[in-house]
């Protein structure tokens, strides 16, 4: 258990844009959206003139183009970080350095995997509720000084379930939902002798083309896309664009989806793979 | 105990043969040099020791499989593949910290302490540091972890001679500290056979000659012989002859040194005058056997 946290801890020194990424992504936005608020008193008396639907609409928009924002870089830093787990330790021939302690491959292994499934999705939620948080303030602040009542914001991005929202979205959907994608680019990273980006990307095309071509179908293709996207019938259904549609449906319902233990047992066989990899695979 | 026990070790890269039944054997407080010529299977030797490679065959090291048991293994192996292994992300605190916690037997004032005595700062990053400052550092973590065997691996490549006198002055230091067991592999004969207490040449996989160095110094003699003796020195047998400064150097094995005495100067060779010799005649025997 010690050698394990120890693992992660020497994995957020070796890849600081696991923070400092997202961190970026928020300062940015955050700068673009406070010299925005000098329009926003006559932006939100226009928005309160609006139907109820097109109010919350219009009041909550920024507070999730911030959360899509920062889920996107996440998931950039988290394929990035998969892609070069083991690739970059067999190219600098440091592994011949980690592989001279009592650490075992497993252990490796779980360090490295629990970065894109658990440390991005929970370092990306704190800032992104850190974020959402700053904007309100900021808004609150600005309306109240106009005269303006910031009860309808309060109420169209509830801060609690928000926060709720994006903690659901983020690590049970990015994290634990994705994890095969994670898995599967760990172990071609261990694999990989050099471009595991392609080694990573063209077999699945590959697989999907000649499913075309033999069989005229395309359920590999589709599986890929709905572990990707999810249903494609839940976002038309949810109307847009919305705060809903970034939260699963339901907990219980998601729990006992069978594509949630599948994909969990695919990501298990990647690791898995990925361990005896690491053990035979010497330095490139 | 033998803390490294190996017969008939094999491995083999597709058609290449790389460990063709290796036996050794290696007792608690040897220190071993490894001797072979480039591509010889040194270091695939050592990586089965260690655990890095798989192999056919026998093999425990401290009463372990290295294989299976590499993570286990390692609390009670160092091991130095060459110096420039180190992550170059890695800040020498960082460095120190990560070891203090995952290794049981990591004394971190012991490093400190080897440390302060160079111009290494703790907030550097390895890559800031010059090749022989990362020496310096690896030496100092692999010098305050109490392992029970220390595997090198051509440890002082590339460097220059300061560093490798260095390098080798401490571990010597360390060795009369602790009486640790210690297998080297290198190219610089020279710098290590004072050091050693046994060794061993290979060559394409297979152990060619192994020696203690009592053994060595007692029946190998090289001796300047006189030019009108010469015939007479060729006739008791020698295993290698060359031409020195106006005169032939002769090896002889097992022969009686007063009867030597009498051809010319007598002395003890050097471990690369007699690995040049035994790997020169049996060169000589392949090319032989070819014609």
């Amino acid at each position: 258990m010690n050698t394990l946290s120890w693992s992660i801890r020497r994995e957020l020194w070796e890849n600081r844009s696991i923070y400092v990424a997202p961190l970026a992504v928020a300062a940015v936005f955050l700068a673009g959206f406070l010299i925005g608020l000098i329009g926003l008193p006559g932006r939100m008396r226009a928005a309160l003139a609006l139907g109820p639907m097109e109010q919350r609409a219009a009041i909550e928009q920024p507070y999730v183009m911030a959360a899509i924002m920062l889920m996107a870089i996440a998931l950039i830093v988290a394929v990035v970080y998969c892609l070069d787990a083991f690739y970059g330790e067999r190219r600098d021939r440091s592994m011949l350095f980690w592989k001279s302690l009592p650490v075992s491959d497993l252990t490796t292994v779980l360090a490295k995997a629990s970065i894109p499934i658990l440390v991005i999705p929970l370092v990306t939620f704190a800032v992104t509720v850190a974020t959402q948080l700053i904007m309100l303030l900021a808004t609150s602040a600005v309306l109240a000084g106009s005269g303006i009542s910031a009860g309808p914001l309060w109420a169209h991005v509830p801060f609690f379930r928000t926060a709720l929202t994006n903690f659901g979205h983020l690590v049970v959907y990015h994290g634990i939902w994705y994890a095969p994608f994670y898995g599967w680019l760990l172990m071609v990273s261990a694999w990989a002798n050099r471009a595991p980006f392609l080694w990573a990307t063209l077999p699945p095309i590959a697989i999907g083309v000649v499913e075309r071509v033999a069989f005229n179908t395309s359920h590999f293709a589709a599986m890929v896309r709905y572990r990707f996207i999810g249903d494609p019938g839940s976002a038309a259904r949810a109307g847009g664009m919305t705060m809903d549609m970034l939260g699963p449906h339901s907990v219980g319902e998601y729990l006992t989806s069978p594509g949630l233990w599948f994909g969990l047992a695919v990501t298990a066989a990647f690791l898995f793979a990925a361990v005896r990899l690491r053990r035979s695979r010497g330095p490139i | 105990m033998a803390y490294i026990e190996a017969r008939g070790l094999r491995k083999a890269y597709g058609a290449t043969v790389a460990l063709d039944g290796i036996d050794l054997q290696i007792e608690e407080g040897r220190i071993l040099g490894l001797i072979g010529p480039n591509g010889a299977g040194k270091t695939t030797l050592l990586n089965a020791i260690v655990g890095l490679s798989p192999y056919e065959g026998h093999l425990a090291v401290v009463g372990r499989n290295p294989w299976t048991e590499r993570d286990r293994l390692m609390r009670d192996v160092c091991f130095i593949a060459d110096v420039a292994v180190l992550p170059r992300w890695i800040r020498v605190s960082q460095a120190l910290d990560y070891l203090a916690g995952v290794h049981p037997r990591f004394d971190r004032a012991k490093a400190d302490a080897f440390l302060a005595k160079t111009t290494i700062r703790p907030a550097s990053k390895v890559r800031e540091l010059s090749k022989g400052m990362v020496t310096q550092l690896h030496l100092a973590l692999v010098m305050a972890i109490d392992a029970r065997l220390l595997v090198l691996d051509e440890p002082t490549l590339g460097l220059d001679i300061l560093y490798r006198k260095q390098f080798y002055d401490s571990l010597l230091t360390d060795y009369f500290e602790r009486s640790r067991t210690v297998v080297v592999a290198t190219h610089q004969v020279e710098e290590v056979e004072h050091v050693l207490t046994d060794v061993m040449f290979i060559d394409r996989g297979r152990v060619v000659f192994s020696r203690s160095m009592e053994d060595v110094e007692s029946r190998y003699r090289e001796v300047q012989v006189h030019p009108d003796r010469i015939a007479a020195a060729r006739a008791l047998d020698p295993i290698h002859e060359r031409q020195g400064i106006g005169r032939s150097i002769l090896l002889f094995e097992g022969v009686d040194p007063q009867q030597l005495g009498t051809l010319g100067d007598v002395r003890t060779p050097s471990v690369a005058d007699l690995f040049v010799a035994i790997m020169g005649s049996r060169s000589g025997r392949a090319r032989g056997a070819t014609q």
